[in-house]
């Protein structure tokens, strides 16, 4: 099994290698990056080139490594038996499987993605350790020990808003999903919007990296950003023109309110760009 | 197998485990990789290396374990234009400042420097060695030497394109580099302390459930207060002067510590403190706080994080009527040691450079009065700073 990137998803080199790795030696692949260059899409995109099922499991700050394996249903089970339910005598029938224990479950291989694993508590990653790393959990209320038929493929994506564990992160291979360059992000456009044109493109993405290299931003724009805007340019059909100026620092792009979605980034890019018409 | 690579890692003080070193053999003997060093050197980051802020130390040390070429460390490695952009500014008086503007201003210069070095990068191409860059021209006025300036290492040899690695594309994410809002925001968050204080308003399903079991099913609600970050903080930002050269840097810090903060109060004042303070920057005069106040009003489980440069006359620290601004009765120090004596939890950031600490009489001495408790605002600074406080 080999991961070779996607008609829908560009993968550069570094990440190919990372997720094969991990696929050859079924190890976890931990991913980080800014927001929107694609962490979640990863999995998803592995997920249907390998035609692999997806499973996904979203982390909450509330979320408990223990939803994850099961939980045990004891207010359905009390309810059972005041109504006399002859299935209230088999606690098995009360265990509610978590998406790990799904993936472990499955009888093909799976691929999991654990999406934000830093939003969940501080303890959360160690507590899924063994899970990872042997992949097998026992449940407590049946005694009995889940193991996986096969080591499904895991993803992990972080945001980095909290240090994981060293213990975890040894389980585990990393990347870091930079923020693509300008060939990459060339690429990714087309794949979104194939036969865009060429003027149009090379004029948007110039301008993209102008309103991104701004001094101060507090949210830089990222790919879904750019795809975004990109989607209104091409509904509002506008013109490569209005994007082209000799001197690009005193224009503001149009629906620049695309890019940056925060109120002191608008305020500060239109001062920039005012105080460099005036210096004209 | 690869002993020497993965004790080499060590030595550039990369945390690296034997586990995550089995694990890059058992690829590498799997096939993940053919005979390829690139690959090679993407395979071994993903599978030893955890943290992207590592990944400048870790190019280094690949960059000379498969080259011998010497570890280069320090300020002569491989500065950053913005690096030293923001050093020279440091560093100039008004008066050179003034000169710099006169020439066209730092865009003017910056792009000159800048069009040397691509010059540099052609020639290099061709195969000349790579020297330091400007040695004569705009840049011996400003202080910094210009030799020092190397971009990339010495490929060369190899009549080869420079390696990923001598590249380091990752030097801005080092440990010890800029901070942004966001990183500021995982560093205060250290401080969170959760505490359930207040009106009971949320459902308390453990205590109901056992309640209701010892009531022999009769439903017996209970309820509790809602969990809350219990932190208090104040905050003492230094304004004006000196400190102009941090203004960018102060907006951040404090834009995160305001919204990872419910329970925050910030005051401003002027190089040391004194009598007053005040709120509001543009009201400086009419609206001040007297600091007994603030003593005497905030109680001792505050946590406390001055923000200022520390950098003036030592006169203003320790001499009454030593102020810049009024006649002061008693000297800086004394209400440094007050604040200290109100609230033991409290730090002082420092946006200036660890490195100059040592040459400024006043820093060393507030330093002193805040018994070593003196931080940079790198991110390593904050986070031993956040440490301190939460202790």
């Amino acid at each position: 099994m080999r991961f070779e990137g996607s008609a829908d998803y560009v993968a550069t080199e570094d990440l190919k290698l990372a997720v094969n790795a991990a696929i050859t030696l079924r190890r976890p692949l931990l991913v980080k990056g800014e927001p929107g260059t694609g962490k979640t899409m990863l999995a998803e995109q592995v997920a249907a080139s390998l035609g692999l099922p997806l499973l996904e499991w979203h982390v909450k700050s509330t979320t408990k490594a223990q939803q994850g394996l099961y939980e045990y249903d004891a207010v359905s089970r009390l309810r059972d038996s005041q109504l006399g339910d002859n299935r209230v005598q088999d606690i098995a029938n009360y265990i509610v499987r978590g998406t790990l224990w799904q993936a472990f479950a499955s009888e093909t291989p799976v691929v999991l993605l654990i999406d934000e694993i830093d939003k969940a508590d501080i303890e959360f990653p160690n507590d899924l350790l063994r899970e990872l790393d042997r992949m097998e959990f026992h449940v407590y209320e049946t005694r009995e020990m889940v193991r996986a038929r096969h080591r499904p493929l895991v993803f992990i994506t972080s945001n980095n808003e909290k240090e994981l564990p060293d213990a975890f992160l040894r389980r585990c291979f990393f990347h870091y999903i930079r923020f693509p360059d300008r060939d990459t992000l060339a690429r990714i456009v087309e794949v979104h919007f194939p036969g865009i044109r060429k003027d149009l493109l090379r004029e948007a993405l110039e301008a993209f990296f102008e309103v991104r290299d701004t001094p101060g931003l507090k949210k830089k724009p990222s790919t879904s950003e750019l795809i975004d805007w990109l989607k209104l340019l091409l509904a509002e059909d506008i013109s490569p023109e209005v994007l082209r100026s000799k001197d690009r620092k005193t224009i503001i792009p149009p629906m620049h309110g695309a890019l940056l979605k925060n109120e002191q980034d608008v305020h500060l890019f239109e001062r920039l760009v005012f105080l460099a018409r005036q210096s004209r | 197998m690869l002993i020497d690579f993965f004790l080499a890692l060590r030595r550039h003080r990369l945390p690296v485990s034997l586990k995550e070193h089995l694990m890059l053999i058992e690829a590498v003997r799997d096939g993940v990789i053919g005979p390829d060093i690139d690959a090679f050197y993407l395979l071994a980051r993903a599978a030893l290396i955890k943290d992207e802020s590592l990944y400048d130390r870790y190019d280094l040390a690949f960059a000379e374990y498969f080259k011998g070429v010497q570890a280069l460390t320090g300020l002569d490695a491989d500065i950053p234009l913005e690096w030293l952009r923001r050093q020279a500014e440091l560093e100039l008086t008004a008066e050179e400042r003034a000169r710099i503007e006169a020439m066209g201003g730092w865009e003017k210069l910056m792009e000159t420097l800048r069009k040397r070095l691509e010059e540099q990068h052609e020639r290099h191409q061709g195969g000349n060695r790579m020297i330091g860059t400007a040695g004569t021209s705009p840049f011996g006025a400003f202080g910094f030497n210009p030799e020092g300036v190397r971009i990339g290492q010495d490929a060369s040899r190899h009549r080869r394109a420079v390696k990923v690695w001598d590249q380091r594309e990752f030097r801005n994410l080092d440990g010890t580099a800029e901070l942004g809002t966001r990183n500021i925001k995982v560093a205060l968050r250290r401080l969170r302390r959760f505490a359930r204080e207040g009106a009971a308003d949320e459902l308390d399903l453990e205590h109901t459930i056992s309640g209701t079991a010892r009531n022999a099913g009769l439903l017996d609600i209970q309820m509790r207060p809602e969990r809350r970050n219990a932190i208090k903080v104040l905050l003492f930002l230094d304004i004006g002067g000196s400190m102009d050269d941090h203004i960018k840097l102060c907006e951040e810090l404090f834009s995160a510590a305001r919204s990872e903060f419910k329970r925050l109060e910030h005051f401003y004042f002027h190089n040391c403190l004194y009598e007053h303070v005040w709120k509001d920057n543009r009201r400086r005069i009419s609206e001040r706080t007297r600091t007994v106040d603030i003593l005497n009003k905030y109680g001792h489980d505050h946590k406390v994080i001055f923000i200022g440069d520390a950098t003036m006359s030592p006169y203003e620290i320790v001499q009454p009527g030593g102020s810049l601004e009024y006649a002061n009765e008693e000297p800086g120090a004394v209400w440094l040691r007050r604040v200290l004596d109100t609230w033991p939890r409290t730090v002082w950031l420092n946006p200036e450079p660890e490195e100059l600490w040592n040459y400024r009489q006043s820093i060393a001495m507030i330093r002193d009065i805040f018994r070593g408790r003196m931080f940079p605002t790198t991110l390593q600074g904050l986070e031993q700073a956040m440490k301190v406080l939460s202790r």
